[in-house]
């Protein structure tokens, strides 16, 4: 088991986000989170990299093993270098494409083979092609589907062995949205992918297991195929097949 | 009905357009009738004479140079005491203090500060640099005085800066694996630098031009030598100005308008160099 959640709670002040979470998730899958809006994903998912801290107030209770440590006994910058994410706007720094990738290497104060680092990680994100001879531009001067694919390739300058994505395409074109899913598949043979989706269709083609939240609770986990054909419990059935949410 | 509504929204439109070409117009008419009027006074006076002369009882043989100089001393210690505190504070208010009563009351004493009259700025420079530190009349107690003003300047400008940088820039970093640190001094410092530096020029306009503090803690009005260090006493161009104005002899009145016109001068610079650093910093962000 890569990642093992165990009765995670999570409060913002009083009020609760996340209550008693069970979840496991195995190496190089993709496990899509789904729920209505304010059902706690993007808490769930956040709470992951431990970047739930940054909110003022947040107390959070349970562990999350990963590699059987703790990451909440861990250095949370530790926790980010092995835990990369990826958010629903892309965000790339207002610096030049090169400079992107290679913020977080540099953060560490690696600087060997940076330009390897740079090329390798915008290959995997598939947009190497695309910006190979513009390197030195601002990352603003791309497309809003390539500028997430930057931010993918800049988390995967960190070496993480979990992506964790928070409605990666809900900003993007079809196109864009379609090229992002495709990379999901390929990073699966090197990575754990976490990613918190409001698209049913998008979740049964790119994931292998869902999460169904609502309210903050894990409602039902399991594989994607039982979860889009026979779900066990009435509020998943009733979500997925669109009669609420 | 429809084209009517519409005929009217067009109306509006057009009427707010003119509305504030005339309110600009106004804002312009007024600064060039005191530079008019400035320099139709103080031209005839300006020359190389009145740069490197002392001030004098002979309108002919006065000129500025201790003001000046003073001036340039004044400010060149007050910018390095007041930037740093400044710039910091904001830094600790908006990425490190914590959301409690006590930084809500430090917010809202600092912006009121802002408000606060510049002589009373001057009473508390008097009493504490000036008498209890034993820093006299000099250069020194009259800056950090300055710097006292206009910190609250520079805080509320940058605070507004930070504040404006978005939080999705501090996720990413953060994210990354970078500390506070990290995340302030390579994210969120260069993305508000720009605002900060107009914050910072704003704040060196109003020390280069401000008086009463001054006069308050004794800045002199005639002096015949200049500043060789910080702990020297002094006069700023305002005080020389306000001096000259206050005299009945018309010819000191040509010399304070020629006072002005350096003043603008040297304001001018200033302003220039810091809008020049700061579109540097602009177009490296846009790059």
């Amino acid at each position: 088991m890569l990642l093992s959640i165990k009765d995670l709670s999570v409060s913002y002040g009083k009020n609760q986000a996340l209550k008693n979470i069970n979840l496991d998730i195995e190496p190089n899958t993709v496990t899509a989170i789904i729920g209505p809006s304010g059902c706690g994903k993007s808490t769930f998912l956040r709470s992951l990299n431990r970047l739930t801290e940054l909110t003022p107030n947040t107390t959070t209770r349970g562990s999350i093993n990963y590699k059987e440590h703790n990451i909440y006994e861990m250095d949370p910058m530790e926790v980010r270098y092995h835990i990369g994410m990826v958010f629903q706007k892309p965000n790339p720094f207002p610096k030049s494409i090169y400079e992107n990738v290679a913020f977080g290497p540099k953060l560490n104060g690696y600087d060997n083979n940076l330009q390897e680092i740079v090329e390798e990680s915008l290959k995997k994100a598939d947009l190497w092609l695309e910006v190979k001879d513009r390197l030195k531009d601002n990352a603003y001067t791309l497309s809003g589907g390539q500028q997430q694919r930057l931010c993918i390739a800049r988390s995967l300058a960190v070496k993480p062995d979990i992506l964790l994505m928070d409605e990666p395409t809900s900003a993007l074109d079809p196109l864009s949205t379609a090229k992002i899913e495709d990379l999901m598949t390929t990073l699966k043979e090197h990575y754990t992918i976490i990613i918190v989706t409001h698209n049913m269709q998008q979740a049964g083609r790119v994931a292998d297991n869902v999460a169904f939240f609502l309210n903050g609770e894990l409602i039902e986990y399991g594989s994607s195929e039982k979860i889009f054909t026979k779900p066990f419990d009435k509020r998943t059935e009733d979500y997925i097949t669109g009669r609420f949410g | 009905m429809h084209a009517k509504k519409m005929q009217q929204r067009k109306q509006k439109n057009h009427l707010f357009k003119n509305l504030s070409f005339f309110m600009t117009l106004i804002t312009i008419t007024v600064l060039f009738l005191l530079l008019y009027d400035v320099f139709k006074d103080g031209i005839g006076w300006l020359n190389w004479n009145f740069l490197t002369s002392y001030p004098s009882r002979f309108p002919e043989q006065a000129g500025i140079k201790s003001a000046l100089v003073g001036s340039l001393w004044m400010i060149s210690l007050t910018m390095p005491i007041a930037i740093p505190i400044g710039v910091m504070t904001a830094i600790y208010l908006e990425e490190y203090s914590p959301e409690n009563r006590l930084t809500t009351f430090i917010r809202v004493n600092i912006a009121n500060l802002a408000g606060v009259p510049s002589i009373v700025f001057g009473i508390l420079g008097l009493t504490i640099f000036v008498r209890t530190l034993g820093l006299g009349r000099s250069v020194l107690a009259g800056s950090l005085t300055m710097a006292l003003l206009i910190l609250p300047i520079i805080i509320v400008a940058s605070q507004e800066a930070i504040r404006s940088v978005p939080n999705s820039l501090r996720d990413a970093s953060y994210a990354l694996g970078a500390t506070r640190w990290q995340t302030i001094r390579y994210t969120v410092l260069p993305a508000s630098l720009p605002s900060i530096l107009t914050g910072i020029i704003l704040a060196t306009s109003r020390a280069i031009g401000e008086t009463a503090p001054l006069i308050m803690i004794g800045a002199l009005t005639y002096i015949a030598f200049l500043p060789s260090g910080p702990l020297d006493s002094f006069t700023v161009l305002p005080i020389q100005i306000f001096n000259w104005t206050s005299r009945p002899n018309a010819d000191f009145h040509g010399l304070a308008a020629a006072g002005i016109i350096v003043l603008l001068a040297v304001l001018l610079f200033l302003n220039t160099t810091a809008i020049l650093l700061r579109n540097k910093y602009q177009r490296r962000l846009n790059d």
